[in-house]
This record gives structure tokens, sequence and C-alpha cells, in this order.
């Protein structure tokens, strides 16, 4: 049985030599189409995997909560030419959503723009105000020295931690630890820390956290207090801004859509008239993500797919004209004893083998295609042995489907015309 | 004239009948006409037989053929091939009688170019299940009996006219059929060439091979023990070669055939 098949396949691999540019061709075009899709859907699964990565870096069990500047019409109203623009999240309410998820850990963060020195290093940056808790909610950690602690909160301690960006740039050569740095124009900070490179784009205001400084929350609103005067364009604008970020982290992932309602519920009813508060998911996000670049892969595999059905045309071609070419052979073969059955089951092979060949081929460039993409675009790419699979599954499959036509043809020829045949 | 298929039947040895005709009708339609291809033939074939079909174009020659060869199947009667008859087989069986009972060689020898000839010699083996160690080994015994010699891994079109219809008839004898069924399988090559294929045709018979050799070539059917000849899809006559008076009518009846060829 095994003997035989092998005997068809070389047979197949025989007459497609006969022909050897006319099967190069041919098998050329299964080739792209399995390279393509292969391509495709690890372009699609790497695209689906750094935006995944992007929401569970802030964390899939945490629920953000940020101050957002309210819409220019309600500025309007609210703001007289002297009094500061006051929005966001407040202090307290902090607190209230602490009582209202008692399990969950509350994080207050505040974000100030300031200028950063050291020595002649500049760096425009963010001074990121928080507590203790934040490191592990923010899913960071040490890299060297320590983090912020209860007793810098007590006690206004002037000590900072800086981001792994954030201290190459400003120390590029020095150590790190115990120096200082001089934010805004008097402010002097001294480093206590550094945070490992995190790698992910999660942070503050269009800031990672990478880049950031990191204080204790007390000493910011002393040394910084809530309102902030930034002049552009010659005139001078203030803005109170309590707290820029609420996290909070619950124990579990499950008990995220039930937290988000209740966090919803709290901050968003209260400021329903400024509309100056934006909660967001991760996990929400996440799952939004994951459904629509499903979707986005199965467009991406349904346009390769046609590539392949257009090479399985090509092979249909072929084996038709393969079949009028041969009908001698087909003839002598019906002569010498063959069934229909071996007839078909011999051109089946024949066209199983010509997309077969376009098969293994278009797998090694499918799976070297995407390191060239990575390579010269930066678009991460991901091939998943499945998808691997599927690719050569559907050429193959191609190849079967597009053959069957032909070799119909081929065995019910009428064996008596196939031998006269030219 | 009609032969009485009874006195040709008396006319060969008394051994067993391999194929035979009752009756056979071949008719096929051509828009509006029906055209008697062949019209009520009656003939048989023993063991050992060596027998000539004669007969101009037109004459039901081709037609015969197929039907010998059960590539077709007669409109009516019946084709006896080893005691069965087959004109009401389907086409799987019909392929099975060609494959295990029937050797065919063709004039253009017929042989799958892309094969070597030992491939070439496996194919009827193929379609009957029985490609193995085996039949290299008779491969290589046939090759060597129609005088081959060494050319096992040649493809066809590296060897000769004579030497591809000898790798052809090889091939007619791998599955030991019935009988052999040449068309004009002299017909592609010289005459030189032609002599040492009726050799060997005489050889093979010598060992108890029977042949049937579909020829319009009066020299080649002269070579045959007998000669049927067809007219107008009939048997016109049947002459035996091996006597006298059947050999001096066969050589007339040649002549004014080849008169008119």
């Amino acid at each position: 049985m095994i003997r035989d098949t092998w005997r068809i396949v070389r047979l197949g691999l025989k007459s497609l030599m006969l022909h050897k540019l006319r099967s190069s061709l041919t098998t050329a075009g299964i080739l792209f189409g399995v390279a393509s899709v292969i391509a495709m859907l690890a372009v699609g699964e790497g695209a689906k995997r750094e935006a995944l990565e992007q929401f569970r870096s802030m964390g899939v069990s945490n629920i953000i909560a940020r101050s957002k500047k309210p819409p220019e019409t309600q500025q309007s109203s609210t703001q007289s030419s002297f009094s500061a623009l006051a929005y966001g999240l407040l202090y307290h309410e902090a607190d209230l959503v602490q009582s209202a998820l008692p399990d969950a850990k509350v994080v207050r963060i505040r974000e100030i723009k300031r200028p950063m020195m050291r020595g002649e290093h500049f760096q425009a940056s963010i001074v990121v105000a928080t507590e203790p808790e934040f490191l592990g909610v923010a899913n960071m950690s040490v890299f060297e020295g320590r983090w912020l602690t209860d007793t810098d909160e007590m006690v206004l301690a002037n000590v900072c931690v800086l981001g792994a960006k954030l201290a190459q740039s400003l120390f590029p050569l020095e150590e790190v630890l115990g120096k200082t740095v001089l934010v805004g124009s008097d402010d002097r900070y001294e480093v206590v820390g550094v945070l490992r490179d995190q790698g992910r784009s999660a942070g503050a205001a269009g800031v990672t956290y990478d880049e950031c400084m990191f204080v204790p929350m007390s000493t910011a609103r002393r040394r910084i207090g809530e309102e902030i005067m930034t002049s552009t364009g010659g005139s001078f604008s203030r803005e109170r801004v309590e707290l820029n970020e609420i996290k909070v982290k619950l124990p579990d992932s499950d008990e995220v859509p039930m937290a988000a309602n209740i966090l919803r519920d709290l901050l968003l009813e209260a400021h329903k008239d400024q509309d100056d508060v934006a909660i967001t998911v991760p996990l929400e996000l996440l799952q939004k993500e994951e459904e629509s670049k499903r979707m986005f892969n199965i467009v991406l595999a349904v346009i390769a797919s046609i590539s392949l059905l257009v090479g399985g045309i090509g092979i249909m071609n072929v084996m038709l004209a393969t079949v009028t070419e041969r009908t001698r052979e087909i003839g002598i073969r019906r002569a010498l004893g063959a069934k229909k059955k071996h007839i078909i089951q011999q051109f089946l092979v024949e066209a199983g083998v010509l997309s077969a060949l376009g098969g293994v081929v278009g797998v090694g460039i499918g799976i070297a295609l995407p390191h060239l993409i990575t390579a010269w675009f930066g678009q991460k790419t991901i091939t998943l042995p499945q998808h691997v699979l599927l690719a050569f599954g559907i050429s193959a499959a191609v190849g079967v489907a597009f053959g069957i036509y032909p070799a119909w043809r081929a065995a019910n020829m009428d064996p008596v015309e196939a031998l006269r045949h030219e | 004239m009609a032969v009485d298929p009874a006195s040709a039947a008396s006319l060969t040895r008394d051994t067993e009948v391999i194929a035979e005709f009752v009756d056979v009708h071949r008719h096929y339609r051509m828009g509006d006409n029906i055209v008697r291809a062949l019209n009520g033939v009656s003939m048989q074939v023993r063991r050992g037989d060596y027998l000539a079909i004669m007969g101009r174009s037109g004459s039901g020659k081709s037609t015969m053929l197929n039907l010998l060869g059960c590539l077709d199947r007669p409109t009516s009667g019946e084709y006896r091939v080893g005691g069965r008859d087959i004109s009401r087989l389907d086409d799987d069986a019909l392929s099975d009688v060609r494959g295990r009972e029937i050797g065919f060689i063709f004039q253009s020898f017929n042989l799958i170019p892309q094969l070597t000839v030992l491939e070439n010699l496996e194919v009827p083996l193929f379609y009957q299940g029985g490609v193995g160690p085996e039949s290299r080994k008779k491969a290589e015994y046939l090759a060597d009996r129609v005088g081959l010699g060494q050319r096992l891994e040649h493809k066809p079109l590296e060897l000769s006219g004579g030497q591809q219809q000898r790798v052809a008839i090889a091939r007619a004898l791998m599955n030991d059929p019935l009988f052999l069924l040449a068309d004009e399988a002299t017909g592609n090559l010289d005459s030189n060439t032609e002599q040492e294929i009726l050799a060997l045709f005489d050889d093979l018979q010598k060992d108890g091979v029977t042949i049937v050799i579909v020829t319009h070539n009066p020299a080649v059917a002269l070579r045959a023990e007998r000669t049927l000849w067809l007219k107008d899809g009939q048997v016109e006559r049947l002459d035996d070669n091996r006597s006298e008076a059947g050999r001096a009518a066969a050589e007339a009846a040649a002549r004014s055939h080849g008169g008119a060829q």
C-alpha cells in the first residue's frame, strides 16, 4: 500500500518533470499563496499581541480613572479670566472609591510637567506624585536603590525615584543614587532609587513611566501645590487639578466588571456636568481588541486565501493541459488494465504533488518572510504552528480540489479514442 | 463468401477455445445513419493459435480489434474470453479482463515516455496489484526472452523502434495473458526489423503463446497460421496457411488485396 502510494507519487514527480518550467510556474502560484497566508497571519498575530501587551501592561485587574480637561464650552462658563480652571478627580474621591471597594488597592497619582536638570543634562518630563502602593499596582519593579516609603510620605521627604530612561538621560555617565536633581527652578530632590526598564508603553499623559520621576504625594502637595500655572503664547492659564489619576487594582480580574460599574456610578455621576473624568478598563479594551483583531486576522487570511485560490486555478489549468497532452498515455494505461479510479488517482496525486511542492517551499518562505518584515518595518510578527499547518493544509486541499475535474476528464475518456489520439 | 464457423473451427487443432465471437454486431450511430461496422461476425481463437485478421480500411478491422481487446462492447452478440461472456461487463470488470487476459501490442509501440523500460514493463502488473521483487525478475526474464538484454533502466526514447517494440512485446507478456493482440505491430518498422519482430512472434508461438495480429499487410498476414479476411463488417473467408491449398488461396487473396491497396 505504502509502496504503491510512493510509486504513484514518484510517477507524478516524473510526469511533472516532463514540463519543468510549466510545473515550476504553477508551483510558484501555490508557493506565493501559502507564503502570503503564513506571513499575513504572522503579521496579524504580531499586531494583536502588541496591542494586547499594551493593555495588559496597564494591568488586566486594574481600573484607571483619569482627569481630563473639560470641553471648551464648559470651560468658558466656569472660568473667569483670573480664576484657575478647576477640574478633575478630587483627593476625597479616592477615599470614596476605597470605601466602596474595600478589597481593592487605590492609588492616587498627580502628574506635573516640569523641566529637570542635572549638571548640563536637561530633560523636560513629568513628575509623578504618588503613594508607595503605586509600584505594585503599576506592576513595576526597582532596579537599584529603593522605592518610595510610608516614611517618605509622612516626613514629606525630598526624595525621588527615576524611571529607567530618565535616569539614563540625566545621568548618562555618573552613579545615580544619592545625587540630586533640580526640578523646575528651585526644587531639589535626592534620587533614592531607579526603576527597572519596563519596556512597555503604559504611563502618564503621553509619556511612559520609564521617562518619569516619582516623588511622594505629600511632598508634591507641599512643594508644588494644587494650582499649576502655564504660559502658552504669552497668555497665562492656571489649572487646578487635585489628582490626575486614580488607579484601582482589584484582587482578581473577575471582579473588574462589577468594580467598573461601581466606579462609573461613583465618579462619572459626580463629574457628569463638567465631563472631566474618563474611566479606562484595560480588561474591557483587551477583550474588545481581541475581538477586533480576530476579525482582522480572518480578513487577512481570507485575502491571502484568494491568492491560493488563484494558484488552484493555475493548477487546474495545467492539469487540463496535461490531461489533453497525455491522452494517449491514458489510453495506453486503460488498455493495460487501468480502471477509471486508477487514472483519477494518478492525476489527483499529480495535482497534489504539484501543490504540495509549492506548499513546502511556501511554508519555508512563509516562515522566513515575517522575520524580514520585522527587520525592515519593525512590525512585530508571530508565526504560530497552527497557521503554518493551516496554510499547508489549504494548499494541499486546493491542489486536490482543482485536480478533481481534470482527473475526472482523464478517467472518462473513451479508451479507443484516447489510443487513437496523436 | 461467408464461412460457416463450424468448418472454420475444424481447420484448427482441437484445443481449448480462449476467445470466441458469436454473431457479433457493432453498430455506430452517425447522425441519422447507422454504420454497421461489424455485422454478424463469428470466429474462434484457440490456445496456441496464430491468427491474422486482414481487411482493407473500412472492413471492420479496427472495430474488431477494439472488441477483441475489450476496449469496446458489441452492440449485440457474445464475446467470450476464457469461456466467459464479457459483452455485458461494466467498465471496471472490462479493465480487469484487459489487464489479465490480453496483451496489447501497438503499431506505435505506445510505451510511456517518462518511465524506464523496467517501469513500463511493470505497468500492467501495477494495476493488478502485483509489483514487487518478483516482478523485476519477471521483467528481466522477459526482456531477455524478447532479446532486449540489459536495457531495463533506459528510457523508451533512447531505444530504436525495434527495441521499443520488443519492450512492448515483453510488456504484453508480463501478465501471462490468454493471447497477444497486435495492431499493425510492424507498421512503423523498416523491413529488416519487421522480419526480426515477426521471427520473434514465430518463436513465441512455438513456446505456446497465442497470437492475434490485425494487419493490412499481406506479407505479415501470411506469416500467421490462419488468416481471417474481413469485408464490409463480415467474415469473407478464413484460410489455413499451413495447408498447400489454404496457402495458395491465401496468397491469391493477398495478391488481389495487395493490388487493390
